[in-house]
């Protein structure tokens, strides 16, 4: 069975989604699409200082780009942008690695359920898809900010 | 319970002649192929002959004079005659090789829109008009986009009911005198939907607008007649090698002769042209005119050891086998709770290729797990998202069908799909 994909932990954030929904106020979102499979997600976040204060998202798709999104909320919410930008860096290394780099726990959460995914490169995109969403929305509340 | 039609293939002796399909998957799984409407699987016979060509016969077509080049240059052009058989083409040179169908396709949508037709029927200008559906593969939608932004035509399309067909209500309103061409699916790549093409042709030929049909998934799967079509007002017709048996790398365009002579060539090189000289070039008498450079030769003898092959079968038997696969599988997946077919519920009109949703359940998470069991389908847009627009949902999970399907790989789909709901439910 797909044990190896679809990690009880993946499962557990589809199924029970944490902090899902489009919040306000927010500084800035961003809307990302994998166009292979119609996954959609919305990224939005509220920065106080360098600390992401919300991360806040909705979107439809497949259980690894849902559940990417929960972990994404749950293990940021309340981090600082350089902690946002080591994790998105570590995440995406893992996902790159060909199931062959394992995370690390103390830096990804449960982000490290993905390391799976990391086989099947179909879906890597699925996984990665929030990530980049949530990058692009940082860089535009940061440049924003000082703008 | 309508009466169930019997198959006319024998398909466990089909089956013997696809090597592929003794494949074992990791876990020792067997393949169950649902997915022929992505590539079809390949006989034997075109292996073979593949081999043979290269073994045997190597050398470029059209241009050697020694005993290679004679042998290569009579399989490709015996392909040629191979394949107006098929299609019942009035004559070979009206049969262009090319590298699949979506090259058919962006020829005509840009010899139509390159201005050099010394007749007007076969330029594209402002005030003109392009027709297509709203089933196209994106194929023959973006072509067809991309030279009504050249030309400053406008593109127009049929919409689709809710049960995956045609709305033709406005057929003589859309097309109209303004319109050029209409350019439509046989056979949808994603709803199965096969569409009344010589309806829709014969009100194009009333128009005076050039007619092309993407045959995509209709030439492998039943028989088509283009001298029939033609009286119906059909012009021109594209379909693909990979996807009847062939090798990938080789597509097909039959044209009318007064068509394809009255268009300007696509691209330029070698064995298209009559004499070139630096102020200015003539071109070879059709098919050489589009067929510039060297052609994809060992896939074209491929494509003819697959004509044969089908041939040999028969296209109406294997359209009734496909008939009674189809049959069986909507009526299989109208038994199981949460599925929902997204194309025409009957098997009247349509094809063996049936796409449809699970509740709840995005199609990359059942192709996935369907994967886990060795069942190979095809999830996403199929190239036809706006198709998925229309019926307001992401994506689909699509099983296609061909000659050496059975009815027990429809039976270990469904189980699949109970799988699929007990994994995510």
């Amino acid at each position: 069975m797909s044990e190896s994909l679809y990690q009880e932990i993946i499962l557990d954030h589809y199924k029970n989604p944490r902090g899902r929904g489009l919040r306000e106020p927010f500084d800035a979102e961003a809307h990302h699409v994998n166009p292979t499979c119609g996954d959609e997600i919305t990224v939005r976040v509220r920065l106080d200082g360098d600390t992401l204060a919300d991360v806040s998202y909705d979107g439809q798709g497949c259980s690894i780009s849902q559940a990417a999104a929960s972990v994404l909320h749950e293990l940021l919410t309340g981090h600082t942008l350089t902690d946002s930008a080591v994790a998105g860096t570590a995440f995406t290394e893992m996902m790159q690695g060909k199931g062959k780099v394992e995370g690390d726990e103390d830096i990804l959460g449960d982000g490290i359920a993905f390391t799976g995914v990391a086989r099947y490169p179909a879906r890597v995109k699925c996984a990665l898809l929030s990530w980049m969403a949530l990058k692009d929305a940082v860089h535009r509340a940061s440049t924003e900010k000082v703008g | 319970m309508a009466h169930r039609m019997a198959s006319p293939l024998d398909v466990d002796r089909i089956r013997k002649d696809f090597p592929i399909l003794e494949r074992r998957l990791a876990g020792d799984r067997q393949l169950v192929y649902l997915d022929s409407a992505n590539t079809s699987q390949k006989p034997r016979a075109v292996i073979d002959a593949v081999t043979e060509h290269y073994e045997r016969h190597n050398a470029n077509v059209a241009r050697a004079v020694h005993q290679l080049g004679e042998e290569a240059t009579a399989a490709y052009e015996d392909t040629r005659d191979k394949v107006a058989g098929l299609i019942s083409a009035p004559s070979r040179d009206e049969i262009i090789f090319l590298k699949n169908a979506s090259e058919a396709l962006n020829l005509v949508a840009n010899t139509l829109a390159s201005g050099l037709a010394e007749d007007p029927r076969y330029r594209l200008g402002p005030g003109d008009e392009i027709v297509i559906t709203e089933m196209e593969h994106h194929s023959n939608i973006v072509p067809w986009q991309l030279v009504a932004r050249r030309t400053g035509a406008t593109l127009r399309w049929f919409g689709l009911t809710d049960d995956g067909r045609l709305d033709l209500t406005d057929l003589d309103e859309l097309i109209n005198t303004r319109t050029k061409i209409v350019s439509m699916v046989y056979q949808s790549n994603i709803l199965g939907t096969v569409n009344p093409v010589e309806r829709i042709a014969a009100r194009a030929r009333d128009v005076g607008a050039l007619v092309l049909v993407d045959a995509a998934q209709a030439v492998p799967h039943m028989p088509v007649d283009v001298t029939a079509l033609a009286e119906h007002g059909v012009d021109l017709l594209a379909f693909t090698g990979h996807k009847m048996c062939a090798p990938t790398g080789v597509g097909v365009l039959w044209g009318r002769s007064e068509v394809l002579n009255s268009l300007p060539p696509f691209l330029g090189g070698g064995e298209m042209i009559e004499t070139v000289a630096m102020e200015g070039s003539t071109f070879a008498p059709i098919p050489h005119k589009f067929e510039a450079g060297t052609p994809p030769i060992a896939q074209v003898v491929g494509l003819g050891a697959a004509v044969d092959y089908l041939t040999g079968l028969g296209l109406g038997a294997i359209h009734e086998h496909e008939q009674v696969l189809t049959a069986y599988a909507l009526d299989r997946l109208a038994g199981v709770d949460g599925v929902t077919v997204i194309g025409p519920a009957e098997p009247v009109d349509r094809g063996g290729t049936v796409s449809f949703t699970v509740d709840g359940i995005h199609p990359h998470d059942v192709g996935q797990v369907l994967d886990e069991h060795g069942i190979a389908v095809r999830v996403g847009h199929h190239c036809a998202r706006p198709v998925c627009v229309r019926y307001g949902i992401p994506a689909t999970t699509r099983a296609s069908f061909y000659l050496y399907t059975t009815t027990a790989e429809i039976d270990a789909l469904v189980d699949g799909i109970d799988e699929v709901k007990r994994f995510f439910g």
